[in-house]
């Protein structure tokens, strides 16, 4: 299992590639498209993160002792997003998602849907993210 | 008269600024507009000049920003054509002065009375009634609107009855951009003896009602949206509601006499002005509104009518828009979507390239729902942009579709 940290700087690698900030969301866009999108039946107000703009669900299972994310959002950058944060933290273990920072996207420059303005459910999702993991690591 | 809008943009620098590296072309003005440097510099002349408390000191720096404060209210009697100056309430806003009506008329409301909204408010113009009727038991009725985004004024006269109380639209949909036909809904209102308050926050600095004509009961506005600070407002009332309603906030300046036993209220307009306030911000409020005037409300208007027809033709002309709000009389706001895009995809591109508008719901759900949407990208014009950056916005919008699709 490659590590969280590994995962990270991969990520921040592949961004130091784009020339401008057209190609950074084209591609986002394009991860936001190949997202797996999670079941209709899931997309339920309690899996849902309420952010001012963009809907986002997130849910989690517990499996071999990792936390398995699925996410989906109506709007494809957000969705993009969520792609980025699912391949750093999912399939990793409570311990490990508790742990991990999260400086990676200021990185790659996206700090500004960091802000509270942007109320795209950036903050939320990686909080409702570590709280899955808190709640996987208390039951055990 | 037409615009020389070159020269005007030169009063406000922030225009000059770039965005990631491209020209700012700022389409938010519905939210606030930008500040000329008169206003700033009326606010900095203030604090460096004449700051002292108004109306209690008898030293003369206290009587000069009396003056000037006071001065500045009759330039929005003035502006408005109110009759006296004391039916002038300075408030830190719209929302403020809404809530200052909404909560004052709970002691003059009973169980089954009645106050009519419509389904194109502001949540500023909805939660404070909602509010009320919590307290009171009085029972909100809901104007509907067609899909063009007009009220449906057969269902307005149909809701009035003798328990309508009070009336409270907007003058202009801060999403939709409707001018309301609002002196056939303050005659009707006041056939069956209600009240009616106009949310003008979206009207300021397009048009200049003349609230004696209009004979409007209530007119709450925002100094942020017509050039001037942001934290001040006006709340316009008759004399006769004003001295009707109990007082609002407790506090200094606005008592007459205070005994443990009992505490009289001061006169129109201090009996609604508890507290120290936002003096330069009113100030400054008079200075937006003289700096408005001498362009020409009417010139204003016919430009930015301008800019949205332009708008309007060449953003139809991209496949796949989707225009929400069009009335036949509206002013210089144009919410729409792309189809199969979200309206925050649509507004993270084109901030990118330079272009600042508002997407989401607008603090307006009840339109989204109506129309099923979860927002719009919405552009709002003012007098001092221009045909070019409509331009520079139409190519950006197109370049968020060819990015989205």
């Amino acid at each position: 299992m490659t590590k969280i940290k590994e995962i990270q700087e991969e990520i921040i690698d592949e961004f130091l590639m784009f020339d401008d900030w057209m190609q950074k969301y084209e591609y986002m866009i394009d991860l936001g498209k190949s997202l797996p999108q999670i079941e209709e039946a899931k997309k339920t107000d309690d899996r849902l993160i309420k952010g001012c703009q963009s809907k986002v669900w997130l849910d989690a299972e517990y499996k071999d002792k990792k936390v398995i994310y699925t996410a989906d959002s109506d709007a494809i950058i957000t969705k993009g997003i969520i792609a980025i944060l699912l391949r750093v933290f999912s399939n990793k273990t409570p311990q490990a998602i508790l742990e991990a920072n999260t400086d990676f996207i200021d990185k790659i420059g996206l700090k500004e849907h960091l802000s509270p303005t942007r109320a795209n459910g950036l903050v939320s999702m990686i909080k409702q993210i570590k709280l899955y993991a808190l709640a996987f690591q208390s039951k055990n | 008269m037409s615009l020389d809008v070159q020269k005007l943009r030169k009063q406000f620098p922030i225009l000059d600024k770039k965005i990631n590296g491209y020209p700012l072309v700022y389409f938010d003005n519905a939210a606030t507009s930008q500040k000329p440097k008169v206003v700033v510099e009326t606010l900095e002349n203030f604090y460096y000049k004449y700051n002292a408390n108004i109306h209690r000191g008898v030293h003369t720096l206290s009587q000069e920003a009396t003056n000037l404060y006071e001065e500045a209210r009759k330039t929005l009697q003035k502006h408005y054509t109110i009759k006296h100056p004391h039916e002038v309430i300075f408030t830190s806003g719209t929302t403020e002065s809404i809530n200052l009506v909404a909560s004052s008329f709970t002691s003059l409301l009973e169980k089954g009375d009645e106050i009519i909204i419509s389904q194109m408010e502001h949540h500023s113009n909805i939660v404070p009634w909602q509010l009320l009727c919590e307290r009171t038991g009085a029972v909100l009725k809901v104007i509907p609107i067609t899909k063009r985004g007009e009220l449906i004024l057969e269902s307005y006269n149909q809701l009035l009855s003798n328990k309508t109380k009070l009336v409270a639209v907007s003058h202009v949909s801060n999403t939709l951009g409707t001018i309301n036909p609002v002196k056939k809904i303050i005659y009707k209102a006041h056939q069956v003896g209600a009240a009616v308050l106009l949310d003008g926050a979206q009207a300021g600095m397009h048009l200049k009602p003349d609230l004696q004509k209009l004979d409007v009961d209530f007119y709450a506005t925002s100094a942020h949206k017509m050039c001037g600070p942001t934290g001040v407002g006006m709340l316009y009332g008759k004399e006769k509601w004003l001295n009707k309603l109990p007082p609002y906030q407790g506090g200094g300046e606005m008592i007459k006499e205070v005994t443990f036993a009992k505490t009289t209220y001061a006169d129109l307009p201090h009996k609604f002005e508890a507290g120290t306030p936002n003096i330069a911000g009113g100030i400054a409020f008079a200075t937006a509104i003289d700096f408005l005037n001498e362009i020409g409300i009417e010139t204003i208007y016919q430009h930015e009518n301008k800019l949205l027809t332009y708008a309007t033709e060449q953003l139809t002309q991209i496949e796949d828009i989707e225009l929400y709000g069009t009335a036949k009389r509206k002013s210089a706001v144009l919410s729409f979507n792309l189809k199969n895009s979200h309206p925050f995809d649509v507004g993270t591109i084109i901030d990118k390239l330079g272009v600042a508008v508002r997407t989401g719901h607008h603090c307006t759900q009840p339109i989204m729902d109506y129309y099923n949407i979860p927002g719009t990208v919405r552009a709002s014009f003012a007098f001092y942009n221009t045909v070019e950056e409509v331009d520079a916005f139409i190519k950006a919008v197109k370049k968020a579709k060819t990015m989205l699709s």
